[in-house]
């Protein structure tokens, strides 16, 4: 995201209500910003409505310091939620497999004999 | 090996259980080897697997959880965590408090509070913000409309805040009835008794 310019003379600099928040309306368009935060973000937004919040967010400090937020926080619900696998459990699926391919292969092969190796053997797994 | 670890990061937070998390990840590849000839060359392979994952899921565990979908969060709007972390001082340092809250989140809590959220919610939070998925892809995974697909992840993405506001009061960055409407505080309180610790 661009760094803001800040107010474009509607808004005093510095000002440290959250965008929209208070009873006085920061800027016409904040709202409609907000609303839409989720869907640009998303990336779910038409070229032409993007557009129009990209420039809002261009003359708006406290939307964009919103946004740089929302963003932020995505990346760290994403980045917080891996987790290491159990030890033994490749090796359990790898047997599984093993045994169902042993189970089965005629069956396998006579739905469609020209299968492309599964991607388990391809290294999917 | 990398669909491994994502798959099975997923089954943690669908069933908030190590062991059953290891038995959803095997039945899934298992479920996708027999599948495999109706596997499409040039579909995403990453979304396929999510969507055999997630119906295990739905076939085997929801049945048992399944409760109403509670969580009220109608009166707060995209930025109901920001609008709380905001009006907090900033640091000595001079690093705003949101971002202060933001890199104090452990793991650990950032999983709590997703696993804290009702299953349809989390469903979509996980898939969207932790896996990546777009909308489409979501409404082809969890075989719900796009529509209600985009409502359960916004609705649970507010949800996912309240819980994390839920976690900066209780880790001190912000005291219950800080700044704010009357409401917010009491809201960040009824998270507090919706989170389930435990697992099963």
């Amino acid at each position: 995201m661009k760094e803001g310019r800040g107010p474009g003379g509607e808004e005093p600099v510095g000002n440290r209500a959250a965008p929209g928040a208070g009873s006085v309306p920061l800027h016409a368009d904040c709202s409609e910003t907000v609303a839409r935060l989720y869907f640009f973000l998303d990336g779910a937004l038409t070229e032409e409505k993007r557009e129009a919040i990209a420039r809002h967010l261009d003359e708006c400090r406290p939307c964009l310091e919103a946004f740089d937020f929302e963003a932020e926080l995505r990346r760290i619900i994403a980045s917080r939620c891996r987790d290491e696998i159990p030890e033994g459990l490749r090796g359990r699926i790898l047997a599984a497999l093993e045994q169902e391919r042993a189970i089965g292969p005629a069956e396998r092969m006579a739905v469609d004999p020209g299968l492309p190796s599964s991607p388990f053997e391809q290294g999917a797994l | 090996m990398e669909h491994v670890q994502a798959l099975y990061s997923a089954a943690l937070r669908m069933t908030r259980n190590p062991a059953d998390a290891e038995d959803l990840v095997q039945e899934t590849f298992l479920r996708a080897f027999r599948a495999y000839g109706s596997f499409e060359e040039g579909t995403n392979l990453k979304a396929w697997l999510y969507r055999i994952l997630t119906n295990a899921f739905i076939n085997k565990y929801r049945s048992a959880q399944r409760r109403p979908t509670q969580t009220d969060v109608e009166d707060i709007d995209a930025l109901f965590l920001y609008r709380h972390l905001h009006r907090l001082p900033p640091s000595a340092a001079g690093k705003s408090a949101e971002d202060e809250v933001l890199d104090s989140m452990t793991d650990s809590e950032v999983k709590e509070a997703l696993e804290s959220l009702p299953e349809s919610f989390r469903l979509a939070v996980l898939l969207a913000d932790v896996e990546g998925f777009s909308y489409k892809e979501i409404a082809e995974i969890t075989g719900v409309p796009i529509g209600t697909v985009m409502s359960r992840i916004h609705r649970g993405r507010k949800a996912l805040q309240k819980a994390l506001l839920d976690f900066a009061v209780r880790s001190g960055w912000v005291h219950e009835g800080q700044g704010g409407r009357p409401g917010d505080g009491a809201a960040a309180g009824a998270v507090t008794a919706g989170v389930d610790r435990g697992g099963r």
